[in-house]
C-alpha cells in the first residue's frame, strides 16, 4: 500500500468504519455489562456485579428444554435439507433441461420472499393439520428457506467440479450408487460441511417462522429470548440481558466454527484468493 | 412388437438428448417439499383471503385499503425498510472497495464486521435501548462533551428502528457487496490507469459498471430483509403508531384476531409489494452489462 498520506478518501471510510465499531461495541457492551450488574441507574457503570442473572434466566426460562429444542430441530433441518437439496443441486448443475428456469424460480422465491409472509398461511395450514406447536410443525417450517438454500450454495459447487472425473469413474464400470459414495461425496464434503454450518446458523437465528409455527413446548432460543422480553410479569431486564448475552454467545460460536470452513467472501461467487 | 421396441428407446434417447433422463429425478424431493411446504401454504393462503369472515370476496381487500391505520401500515413499512436498504448498500461499497484488495488485518476486519450477524434482534433491541437510551453511554458522552443539553430521542421511534436494521442489515450487505467486489479482476482497473485513468475515474467507468449488477442483488436481498422488520419494530419502534409495519399489522390480524383469512390477505399484499420493488429492481439490472467480471478462477 503506497501513498497512505495521499489517500484522504480511506481516512474518510477508515473513520466511518472506526465509528461504527466504537458504537457497536458501546451497544454490546451496554447488555454484557448490565448482565453482570446488581444495580444500574444513571451512572456509568452498575453498583456492584454478580452472576446470579445467568442463574435466573436458566432456571426462569427453562433453558435447558429450549436449548435442546434448538439443537434437535436445528440437527433435523440440516439433515433433512442436505439429504433433499444437494441431489437436486447435482440435477441443476449436470443436466439442462426443459422448465429449468422454472425450477430455478421455485427454489429462489422462498429465499426472496420474506418468511413472515409465507410464514402466516403455513402456520394456518399447520394449525389445520394439527401439526402447529410441535417441534414436527417447527422443523417443517424451517425447511422451507433452509432447502433452496442447500440447493443454491450447492449448484455452484457442483459445478466446479469436472464431470470427466465421474465419467472417468464409470469407464472403470462404477455404478451410480458408488460414484456417489466413493467419487462425489468425498470431493462434496467441503461443500456439505459449508452448507451445514450456513443452514445451522440460519435455523437458530430464524426468528419469525419458529415464532408463528412454535408452541410452549417447541420454541427455540431466538423465540424464548423475544418471549421473555414480552413475558407476562415483571421480568428484571438484566436477566432478558443474562439470556441475550448467551444467545449472542452460542450464534457467535457456531459463527467462528463456520468462519473456519467458509470464507465469508466467496459466498457469491467462488474465487481463488492468493495469500 | 418391433415398432415399439425400436420405438422406446428411441424416445428414451431422444428425451436425453435434451436433458432429460433419470438424474432428474433427483429433483423429485426438493421439489416435493418447496411444494407441500411453499407452493401449496401460498395458495391455501391466496384462496383463503378471498373467503373473509364478512363480506364478498374482496371483503379483505377492501377492508385493507378502506382503512387508513391499515393501509398506511405499506407507507410505513416502505419508509423504514427503503432508507435502511439504502444505507446499508451505499455505506457497504467504499467500505469494501478499500478493503477488497490485501488490506493488513482484512481478515480481522471482516471477522469484526460479521459478528453484527450474531447479535440477534433482542440483544440488538435491548443494547439499543441502554446504549442509546436518554441514561446510556451515548447520549452521556455526548451531553460531557457538550454536543448536546438533553438527550437525543433514539429508541421507541422511528430512528431506532432505523438504526436497528442498519446494525442487523449492515455486516449482510457489506459481505455479499465484498464478494461481488473480489470477483472482479483487478487488472481491468490496471488497465485503466495505464491509460491515465485516475482513481475516481476507474470507479465509475470500470468498477462501478461491473458491480452494478451484484449491487442490485445486494440491494434486492437486504431489503427482503429489511421489509419483514417485525421484531426489531415491536422492540426499539413505537408499534402502535410511528413504527406500525405491515408485518404487524398482518401477525395482529393472524394472532390476535384469529382472522386467518384477514391475515392471509395481508401476508399476500405484503408479497405483492415485494415483488414489485424486486421486479423493478430487477428491471434495472436487466438494462446492465452482464458479461464476464474476469472473476479469477
Amino acid at each position: 500500500m503506497t501513498g497512505w498520506v495521499a489517500r484522504p478518501g480511506h481516512w474518510v471510510v477508515w473513520a466511518v468504519v472506526a465509528f461504527f465499531f466504537v458504537n457497536l461495541a458501546g451497544l454490546v457492551l451496554s447488555v454484557v455489562v448490565d448482565s453482570f450488574g446488581t444495580q444500574w441507574f444513571g451512572t456509568w457503570l452498575p453498583d456492584g456485579f454478580t452472576t446470579h442473572w445467568y442463574a435466573d434466566a436458566w432456571r426462569e426460562f427453562g433453558l435447558s428444554d429450549v436449548l435442546l429444542t434448538t439443537a434437535v430441530v436445528a440437527l433435523v433441518v440440516i439433515a433433512v435439507s442436505v439429504a433433499v437439496g444437494v441431489p437436486a443441486a447435482y440435477a441443476l448443475a449436470r443436466r439442462s433441461f426443459p422448465g429449468k428456469r422454472l425450477v430455478m424460480l421455485l427454489f429462489v422465491l422462498p429465499i426472496l420472499i420474506p418468511p413472515i409472509t409465507y410464514g402466516i398461511p403455513l402456520a394456518t395450514v399447520l394449525y389445520k393439520v394439527h401439526l402447529a406447536g410441535t417441534t414436527t410443525g417447527v422443523i417443517l417450517a424451517n425447511l422451507v428457506p433452509s432447502v433452496p438454500f442447500v440447493v443454491l450454495t450447492m449448484t455452484p459447487f457442483i459445478e466446479q467440479i469436472d464431470p470427466k472425473i465421474e465419467a472417468a469413474a464409470r469407464m472403470s464400470g462404477a455404478r451410480t450408487a458408488s460414484v456417489f459414495t466413493r467419487v462425489l461425496g468425498p470431493l462434496l464434503l467441503p461443500g456439505i460441511l459449508a452448507a451445514s454450518i450456513l443452514v445451522l446458523v440460519r435455523t437458530v437465528g430464524m426468528f419469525e417462522l419458529t415464532f408463528l409455527t412454535a408452541g410452549p413446548d417447541s420454541t427455540t432460543l431466538v423465540v424464548a429470548l423475544y418471549n421473555s422480553v414480552f413475558a407476562a410479569g415483571i421480568r428484571a431486564n438484566q436477566s432478558v440481558d443474562a439470556m441475550a448475552t448467551i444467545y449472542t454467545t452460542s450464534m457467535l460460536l457456531l459463527l467462528l466454527v463456520a468462519l473456519r470452513f467458509v470464507n465469508p467472501t466467496q459466498l457469491v461467487t467462488r474465487i481463488r484468493e492468493e495469500t | 412388437m418391433t415398432a415399439v421396441s425400436t420405438a422406446r428407446p428411441a424416445l428414451r434417447h431422444r428425451l436425453a438428448e435434451r436433458g432429460i433422463d433419470r438424474t432428474l429425478l433427483l429433483l423429485v424431493p426438493g421439489l416435493l417439499v418447496i411444494a407441500c411446504l411453499f407452493l401449496y401454504p401460498f395458495l391455501y393462503g391466496l384462496q383463503l383471503s378471498f373467503a373473509p369472515r364478512r363480506g364478498g370476496v374482496f371483503a379483505n381487500y377492501a377492508r385493507f385499503f378502506g382503512d387508513p391505520y391499515l393501509r398506511d401500515t405499506i407507507w410505513t413499512t416502505l419508509g423504514i425498510a427503503l432508507p435502511a436498504t439504502f444505507v446499508n448498500v451505499f455505506a457497504s461499497i467504499p467500505i469494501a472497495y478499500v478493503l477488497r484488495g490485501r488490506v493488513r488485518g482484512k481478515r480481522l476486519l471482516t471477522t469484526i464486521l460479521v459478528v453484527p450477524i450474531t447479535l440477534g434482534t433482542v440483544l440488538t433491541a435491548q443494547g439499543l435501548i441502554m446504549y442509546g437510551g436518554p441514561a446510556g453511554w451515548l447520549n452521556k458522552v455526548l451531553t460531557v462533551l457538550g454536543i448536546t443539553d438533553q438527550p437525543l430521542p433514539l429508541i421507541h421511534n422511528y430512528t431506532g428502528v432505523l438504526l436497528s436494521l442498519v446494525v442487523t442489515g449492515f455486516p449482510f450487505s457489506f459481505l455479499l457487496t465484498l464478494s461481488y467486489l473480489s470477483g472482479i479482476d483487478p487488472s481491468l482497473e490496471k488497465a485503466a490507469a495505464t491509460l491515465g485513468a485516475n482513481g475516481v475515474q476507474r470507479f465509475r467507468r470500470i468498477t462501478l459498471p461491473l458491480l452494478a449488477p451484484g449491487l442490485a442483488i445486494t440491494f434486492c436481498l437486504s431489503f427482503v430483509m429489511a421489509f419483514s422488520v417485525f421484531p426489531s419494530a415491536q422492540l426499539v419502534g413505537d408499534p402502535a403508531n410511528e413504527t406500525r409495519v405491515i408485518s404487524i399489522a398482518a401477525y395482529h390480524a393472524a394472532f390476535e384476531e384469529y382472522d386467518y383469512s384477514m391475515g392471509s390477505a395481508v401476508a399476500m399484499l405484503m408479497a405483492v409489494v415485494m415483488l414489485i420493488v424486486i421486479g423493478l429492481v430487477m428491471a434495472w439490472r436487466a438494462t446492465l452489462y452482464r458479461g464476464a467480471t474476469g472473476g479469477k478462477g
